[in-house]
């Protein structure tokens, strides 16, 4: 006991799992782009790359911070406008600024905006400082209309991201591999600061802020400092994905500050799972592959993307990454496979229910949208007639019958979790008493 | 700091909700290194005064001095940072931590580590070993690693103490600290709250008569808002105005 705990607390030099942990994400920074070398697969994973630093932004203040932020589209959006008006300036001459160091000046305008509106925000916390970041949020997508010196109007701002002699003989950003390593190097630097932020004393007084800001305030902090001063980091972090969004795509229009934005980063986020620092990660990759590939599928992701959402809030409310930990913790006591059978029910089960249901929403979406276009609508490789009776009947009993095998399976997986636990708990017990 | 004799002094202290008097003109004076209980019936404004000194409410009128220094109008966290460490009634940690890392967010402050993010908690010699101290003090070491949530009621307590003291302010407002809890617990929790304020300055706000005969030098009866006696335990006992506006029977009763 006393041994470990002697341990526990002394800083380990060569802390092998967490070396592992950091190589294999700075490994799958670099070869992924060599996997998927499609241009359209290197468009995604350099978005990912954004995505990544814009979500574990957003966590400083969601699952760090208990800030719950409607509006910080506003900071990753300021500061793709500054990058981008930067990097006019640097095509036009004025102002001799490598192009790699670009998104640092979105990092300074991120952080800059957030100073400025942080301090009234986070005079507040709970559903005051949301209300006010909804405001504000709402205030800076009214002012993208009215000036469009600066925000571009209509068409947005553009640029051009190769300028001047190629740095190091080769390095022009032109490439969109160029641009993605450029990107990834940002993206594993400010993960790795970011996670940092957790293990020093503002990081902790965070945590500590979430979980009880009055007391925080009886052992000599001041709850707002705390607050404001995460929310300009993280309002730097935000601007630096701006800026890399701004070279990325070469050009910046008022959508990037909206509310539609502010919303993907809550709604990811929280899918990813807030309350673990790799939370975020997952969640980015499911924002770029939810935002492109399910558009690219269908018509109606939207409506996927919100059912998705309501199971998450509804069954799991720590997200993706919460119930990997728990299942992980599961297979560190090796019950892993009592509830493999369970696994392939749910997923059987949700599958069929998913097929019923989404040939009614595809029918349903045809008929509306599409409906000059004949009543016949191809779903996963058959054919349904919307104006017949026979395919409608058919998907809503494929559904139903999903749904009650889904139920049931469910309870059953639950009633084997609970066993589960229950044996954990005592292993658990009997570890200790040894 | 200026030098006084009073670690704490309430000057005519007032407080008002609306047009209900609450406190209405409280006068205390505490030497350093007293310690103090409070007591009164229900509704005689006792947590009232708790939040008032350590800066919860503000003051209608009056004074509050710390060491000599004017407190009243100050933030809560100022009147910390200044000596000043209060414990709740309810337990108020930061739940989702360990308790270990609930000491160590106690201490931090007054090691001078502020809201620093370019230090790592890990490197903070002093913080870990005067949390680890701590939690030695309040026998919850063999709990280091417990998440806050989980803790029972009574070790729940405890660390509501410790986070209390973590910081090594010299004067500690404990709002009922053995509230809820059964005979034996009680005796345990005394003799933790005596071994852990040595040398400090102590103001309890304590219900059980056995409680504040064990732990006080001093006992400030609190009745409507007023200190009606403020004087070691058999003076208190004997004092006519307290045995006829509340205390006779209890007294009796306890001794």
């Amino acid at each position: 006991m006393n041994s470990s705990r002697a341990q526990s607390f002394h800083f380990k030099p060569l802390n092998v799992g967490r070396w592992l942990v950091w190589g294999l994400y700075a490994f799958a920074l670099i070869v992924a782009p060599l996997l998927w070398t499609s241009s359209f697969a290197q468009t995604m994973l350099t978005q990912i790359g954004i995505g990544i630093i814009a979500c574990l932004a957003y966590n400083i203040l969601l699952g760090q911070g208990g800030m719950l932020s409607f509006g910080h589209a506003v900071y990753s959006g300021l500061g793709s406008f500054l990058a981008i008006h930067t990097l006019n300036l640097a095509v036009s001459g004025a102002w001799n600024i490598p192009v790699s160091l670009i998104p640092l000046i979105g990092g300074a305008a991120g952080m800059g905006v957030a100073a400025l509106l942080g301090y009234v925000s986070t005079k507040k916390a709970g559903t005051p400082f949301a209300m006010i970041t909804l405001g504000l949020g709402e205030l800076v997508w009214s002012m993208s209309l009215m000036i469009p010196e600066f925000f571009g109007g209509e068409g947005g701002v553009s640029s051009n991201r190769v300028i001047g002699e190629p740095f190091l003989g080769f390095l022009t950003f032109g490439p969109q591999i160029q641009v993605y390593y450029l990107i990834a190097a940002y993206c594993f630097i400010s993960t790795a600061a970011m996670f940092a932020l957790t293990r020093t004393p503002l990081g902790r007084m965070l945590n500590a802020v979430r979980d009880n800001p009055e007391r925080v305030a009886f052992i000599g902090y001041d709850t707002q400092w705390v607050r404001y001063l995460a929310f300009m980091i993280s309002g730097f972090f935000a601007g630096v994905a701006g800026g890399l969004a701004a070279l990325n795509f070469e050009i910046v229009t008022a959508e990037v500050v909206g509310a539609a934005r502010s919303g993907a980063y809550l709604l990811f986020t929280f899918l990813g799972g807030a309350t673990f620092f790799f939370g975020p990660i997952i969640g980015a990759v499911l924002m770029v592959v939810g935002l492109v590939l399910l558009s690219e599928l269908t018509q109606a992701w939207l409506l996927y993307l919100g059912l998705i959402f309501l199971f998450m809030v509804m069954y799991a409310p720590g997200g993706i990454a919460s119930l990997i930990m728990m299942n992980l913790r599961v297979a560190a006591y090796g019950k892993l496979r009592q509830l493999t059978g369970s696994y392939l029910a749910l997923a059987g089960t949700a599958l069929t229910m998913l097929v019923g249901g989404g040939a009614m929403i595809e029918m349903l979406y045809h008929m509306q949208l599409n409906a000059a276009m004949g009543p016949e609508v191809e779903f996963i490789g058959v054919t349904l007639n919307t104006a017949g009776v026979d395919a409608w009947f058919g998907s809503v009993m494929v559904m139903l019958v999903g749904l009650g095998l889904f139920e049931m399976s469910r309870r059953q997986y639950v009633r084997e979790w609970g066993d589960v636990q229950a044996e954990i708990e005592k292993e658990i017990k009997r570890r200790e008493a040894l | 700091m200026s030098s006084s004799e009073f670690a704490l002094e309430l000057l005519a202290v007032k407080k008002a909700f609306g047009k209900s008097e609450i406190i209405r003109g409280a006068q205390l004076q505490v030497k350093a290194g007293e310690r103090v209980a409070i007591i009164g019936p229900n509704g005689a404004g006792k947590s009232t005064l708790f939040n008032l000194i350590t800066g919860r409410f503000g003051l209608s009128s009056g004074e509050i001095r710390l060491h000599g220094q004017r407190i009243d109008g100050k933030k809560p966290y100022e009147i910390n940072r200044l000596g000043l460490s209060r414990s709740f009634q309810v337990s108020n940690l930061f739940t989702r931590l360990s308790v270990f890392e609930n000491i160590r967010c106690a201490v931090l402050w007054s090691l001078g580590h502020r809201y620093s993010f370019w230090k790592f908690l890990a490197d903070l010699t002093d913080a870990n070993e005067r949390a680890e101290a701590v939690l030695a003090m309040i026998k919850l070491d063999r709990r280091r690693d417990v998440p806050a949530m989980n803790l029972t009621y009574a070790e729940a307590r405890a660390l509501e103490i410790g986070i209390t003291i973590a910081g090594g302010s010299s004067v500690i407002l404990l709002d009922e600290p053995t509230a809820g809890m059964s005979k034996s617990e009680t005796q345990r929790f005394i003799q933790l709250i005596r071994e852990v304020t040595v040398g400090k300055t102590l103001l309890t706000v304590e219900h059980d008569m056995g409680v504040v005969f064990g732990l006080a030098d001093k006992i400030a009866v609190l009745v409507y808002g007023e200190v009606i006696a403020f004087d070691v335990p058999d003076a208190v006992r004997a004092d006519a105005r307290v045995q006829e506006a509340y205390l006779g029977s209890v007294l009796a009763e306890a001794h």
